[in-house]
């Protein structure tokens, strides 16, 4: 059974919780330094440890990064109130975590995805991680092993949890809504957005109906590290509750955990909404209340969000397909890219090369800069570069973070092309070939390809393939 | 009573000691050969911290040999609550389950007394993290009153209480949440001020319910503490309650007496259940401060009455909270297990006293699921009531007077078996935690057995410049 | 709310606050933490629903903090005060279960 089969039939109600932890220096509640891959336990303290007596202080940079992610979420900014969730486990320090309950920061918003459908926001609210189980023994599966260590240094890293509504239908949208929440997490400066590392984690509640009917009972599918991931586990998940439903049982409400190499969800445990968490007002820390000075201000030192940079580059080139200028945003090379196209570039080939090229290292592609770029751009499309030679100059010009695109060429005898002589050889292969042109002629588009191997060849492969196909097209 | 030794305020030690006409290490080591002759029958200390005190000494005194500054509480010896953290010396809160641990920290207010010149001399005995009216809920023994062996000293600040009356230290720390200060003071003959919540910092004090507890001083005078208070209060940046504020100057209003202060007898507060002889001292103090020029006259507090079934459904609620850290991963006692959950069940059924289990039981069920609005929401409604009935009894007066606890010390073992009756014994101090006010107990006269009864002065948020007026007029003329 | 404490319920609530009670503390805090809680049938009668609940004694608001790094505490010293620890961190017995 696959995925498209049974949307005739059954309809798949996603709500996704993103966590991301924040881009601050310091934790939410101490100075203990927020980041990855250091040493165990080499960044606590007092508080984070939840040593006796200590006593948190919050972070201004955490609350307004969390106004930054409403104010882009379209959220209302809410008077709120930090609680505790009273639960104990061996990686919270104080055995309470403190997060935010009836009063988050951010509430009830949207997100605009770029197929014109909107998600709702339910909440976007600030709350403390925690540290970090490694199960030693029983080929570290936390049932098998014999003991575990404990590392906070990842305890009390500041968080923000975006709670969606259940408004996303397919394993496509859901994947299209994280793609967007983290570009814009990235973008605003929230999060790094590396789901890999696990500072963006999204955990999906996943359920199926028959269109009309009310929700079915929801499985939280965790352990998802890359949005690929996400899709995967899914469509797996749609599978495995229709095929319960459809076998007679019902699904039970669980928390369930992906596993990328088997391809599979498993059972974690189960979830009930009687999970009794005693939130209750955290008394060591008092409201914030932003007031309209402050939330203005933090809306106006939002950047542009990737929706509107992405509509700067369709501006300038309608035809590029989404992924392209997509890549470009979440590189982070548009501005370079309107700079190219302002130095003089053609602005559909500054998108595509720039996709292409020069996405791995945005850093080198600015070290490069504006200028350059533009003058490189502009010899391919003056033909002095065929596309090929184009993408040569462009590797030296990222591997040396700058040059002379010039003497790049120079230097490997990138010669311009000749268009009399290459007019000529053109010719003089089609008038070899009487038959294969009579064919190409009446249609037969893949002969297309034959003539523009022939003359590549011909050519010892400079001649630049567009060139070529106009050529071609002229003879037709 | 030969060795309490109430008369010489802190300042008069700390000025001799500035003047070089006495050293600080002859102070510290007199009220050490104090200890060390009378503790064993009291048990006020945890730990006596006498190397410690002792090199603290002599340093005051190189530096005064030196003319460098030693700060106005220089060379005076403070005992400090067993639930304040002191960087390297055991922390106990009077509980075994934080055996062995040892605070990589000061308090704020333990720093603060060092940078006045005070001393630290030891740690004092408690109730188990501070849940308790008598000092009897401690792994460490129970407290004596000293001016009756067979009595309690009140709880929870039991040791600090007895320290301060038995001339062991003229200041001692206490921390204060439902009278842990004000009511060990009553039964042990001091003085103890419960200042405005967040004008004295709470880092470093081991929490027992974070939205009432509040560090004070004892003193064995209405100066002493006001002494104390000046050096530990004001803002700390490391506690999110903290008042942005400056510590209050008490001492210089401190003599300026009562002339035209209005002053209301809480009637809730002074009726029934109140000892006659208490209720005999009560009126006294309010003829005392009347003929000094006060304005006296009853006021009611309704919502008052209601105030110990909120605080014992609030401070459990956030104790059990906070107590949840105490689990054997990180410091402290464990009880080895199968697995980790059996290890959190064994270490803290056998780290914690009957006392601190009841009350964790009571306050995880007051937040549990369809139980909090009935209990912990109803409480904090009832907690803005009281507030409430303050704010209207403030409109008419400066000051409210009532006993700082309906009887004197009672017998040790008297009301251990009635958790209930203990409760009900907090009565007349737990308001104002509720509230966040400052108050204060002042002792004045006795009782026909010859314990000390205490007055409570009671006052709206950052009044206690003025109740500090209001306390050495009463201690002036008992 | 006002029906009695019963042992079942103290059972519970001692599984929340993770207290391996005895049958004895069961048998005496069902019976203690009844009347305290019998005590509070004074509030229980009070219509107060439209009263704000007080959280905190005081009335601040955005207390904050700069996000500048401070330093923490020694590795070594942190876990010298640990029952048991291994390679840096501290050690647990085997932990049955996800995390709720
Ligand atoms: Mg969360
Ligand atoms: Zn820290």
């Amino acid at each position: 059974m696959n995925a498209v089969e049974t949307k005739t039939e059954w309809e798949t109600v996603i709500g996704l919780e993103i966590h991301t932890e924040l881009r601050t220096q310091t934790k939410l509640f101490c100075g203990c330094e927020n980041n990855f891959g250091a040493e165990p336990n080499r960044n606590v303290c007092a508080v984070c440890l939840g040593l006796p007596g200590s006593l948190p202080v919050l972070n201004e940079h955490a609350v307004e990064l969390a106004m930054r992610i409403g104010t882009a979420l379209n959220c209302t900014i809410a008077p709120s109130v930090m609680s505790r969730k009273n639960y104990f486990y061996p990686d919270m320090p104080k055995d309470y975590q403190v997060s935010q309950y009836d009063l988050p920061i951010n509430l009830d918003g949207s997100l605009a995805l770029p197929d014109g459908s909107v998600v709702g926001i339910e909440r976007a609210h600030l709350e403390e991680d925690t540290g970090k189980n490694t199960h030693v023994g029983g080929g570290g599966r936390i049932q098998n092993a014999d003991y575990s260590l404990i590392d906070y240094n990842r305890a009390g890293i500041p968080l923000v949890e975006i709670v969606s509504r259940p408004d996303m239908r397919s394993a496509e949208q859901a994947k299209a809504y994280v793609s967007e929440v983290r570009a814009i997490l990235v973008a605003i400066g929230a999060s790094d957005g590396k789901m890999e590392e696990g500072s963006l984690r999204v955990d999906a509640n996943v359920s199926v109906r028959r269109p009309g009917e009310p929700f079915g009972t929801r499985c939280e599918i965790k352990n998802v590290n890359s949005i690929r991931s996400l899709g995967r586990a899914i469509d797996y998940e749609t599978r495995r509750q229709i095929e319960l439903i459809e076998g007679g049982d019902s699904v039970q409400q669980q928390t369930r955990h992906w596993n990328e190499g088997e391809g599979r969800t498993h059972f974690g445990r189960i979830k009930s909404d009687a999970d009794d968490y005693r939130y209750f007002p955290e008394p060591d820390l008092v409201p914030v209340v932003p007031d309209e000075a402050w939330k203005t201000r933090v809306a106006n030192e939002m950047p542009m969000l990737p929706a509107a940079r992405r509509d700067r580059l369709f501006e300038i080139s309608p035809e590029t397909h989404f992924d392209t200028v997509a890549t470009v945003v979440d590189a982070g090379l548009d501005q370079l890219v309107l700079d190219v196209v302002k130095a003089g570039a053609d602005a559909r080939l500054a998108i595509n090369r720039t996709a292409n090229e020069l996405v791995n290292d945005a850093d080198a592609a600015s070290a490069v800069g504006a200028s350059t770029l533009a003058q490189t751009f502009q010899m391919e499309t003056d033909g002095k570069l065929t596309a090929t030679q184009a993408k040569t100059v462009l590797g030296e010009l990222m591997a040396l973070r700058g040059g002379d695109p010039q003497a790049i060429a120079d230097k490997h005898g990138f010669e311009p092309v000749d268009t009399d002589a290459l007019a000529k050889t053109v010719n003089e292969i089609v008038d070899a070939h009487p038959d294969e042109l009579e064919r190409l002629k009446g249609g037969e588009q893949k002969l297309m390809g034959f003539f523009v191997g022939k003359i590549m060849a011909a050519t010892q492969g400079k001649a630049d393939g567009k060139a070529v196909q106009a050529l071609l097209r002229e003879r037709l | 009573m030969s060795h309490v030794t109430k008369g010489e305020s802190v300042l008069e030690i700390a000025k001799s000691v500035r003047s070089k006409e006495r050293k600080a290490s002859e102070v510290i080591e007199a009220h050490l050969t104090q200890i060390e002759s009378r503790d064993q029958e009291l048990n006020a200390f945890n730990l006596v911290t006498r190397e410690r005190a002792m090199q603290a000494a002599r340093d005051i005194d190189e530096r005064v040999a030196n003319g460098q500054e030693v700060g106005p509480l220089a060379g005076v010896p403070v005992a400090v609550k067993d639930n304040l953290c002191t960087t390297g010396v055991d922390t106990t809160c009077s509980s075994r389950i934080l055996e062995g641990w040892k605070p990589p920290y000061d308090a704020t207010v333990v720093d603060r007394i060092a940078a006045a010149g005070a001393v630290m001399i030891g740690k004092t005995n408690l109730d188990e993290f501070a849940m308790g009216s008598s000092t009897e809920n401690s792994a460490f023994g129970v407290t004596h009153n000293p001016h009756d062996t067979s009595r309690v000293s009140g709880g929870s600040s039991g040791g600090s209480a007895a320290a301060v009356a038995a001339g062991f230290a003229p200041i001692a720390f206490g921390s204060d949440t439902g009278g842990s200060i004000r009511q060990p003071a009553s039964f042990c003959g001091v003085v103890g001020i419960k200042p405005t919540y967040g004008l004295v910092s709470r880092y470093g004090l081991i929490a027992f319910a974070s939205s009432l507890d509040q560090v004070g001083p004892l003193g064995a005078t209405v100066a002493d503490a006001a002494a104390m208070l000046e050096a530990i209060a004001g803002h700390d940046p490391r506690d999110s309650t903290s008042l942005p504020q400056d510590a209050p100057n008490l001492t210089a209003t401190m003599n300026d007496g009562v002339k035209g202060l209005r002053v209301g007898l809480v009637q809730e507060l002074s009726g029934e259940g109140v000892a006659p002889d208490v209720a005999a001292a009560l009126q006294r103090a309010a003829d005392v401060l009347q003929e000094n020029g006060a304005i006296v006259s009853e006021v009611s507090v309704p919502a008052v009455k209601f105030g110990v079934t909120a605080y014992y459904l609030i401070a459990p609620a956030e104790a059990s909270s906070n107590l949840a850290r105490f689990d054997g991963v990180r410091y402290g006692l464990r009880k080895d297990a199968e697995n980790v959950f059996e290890m959190y069940d064994a270490t803290r059924e056998q780290g914690f006293g009957a006392e601190v289990k009841r009350r964790i039981m009571l306050g995880t069920y007051a937040l549990s699921a369809g139980y909090y609005d009935a209990y912990y929401g109803k409480a904090q409604r009832v907690r803005t009531l009281i507030t409430r009935d303050f704010a209207t009894a403030y409109e008419s007066c400066d000051v409210l007077l009532s006993p700082t606890a309906p009887t004197t010390a009672f017998k040790v073992g008297e009301k251990t078996s009635d958790p209930l009756a203990m409760y009900l014994n907090d009565v007349c101090t737990i308001p104002t935690n509720l509230a966040g006010h400052p108050a204060m107990s002042v002792p004045f006269g006795k009782d026909s057995n010859n314990m000390p009864i205490g007055v409570q002065i009671l006052g709206p948020n950052l009044s206690e410049a003025t109740l500090v007026r209001a306390g050495a007029v009463l201690e002036a003329n008992q | 709310m006002s029906e009695p404490l019963s042992q079942e319920v103290v059972r519970h609530v001692a599984e929340l606050a993770r207290l391996d009670l005895t049958d004895d503390e069961v048998a005496a805090f069902t019976d203690q933490l009844g009347a305290v809680l019998g005590h509070a049938a004074d509030i229980e009668s009070l219509d107060i629903a439209d009263v704000e609940p007080t959280t905190h004694a005081l009335p601040l608001t955005n207390v904050l903090r700069k996000d500048v790094v401070q330093p923490g505490l020694d590795r070594q010293a942190v876990l010298d005060q640990a029952p048991a620890s291994e390679a840096g961190q501290f050690r647990v017995p085997k932990i049955l279960g996800e995390e709720p």
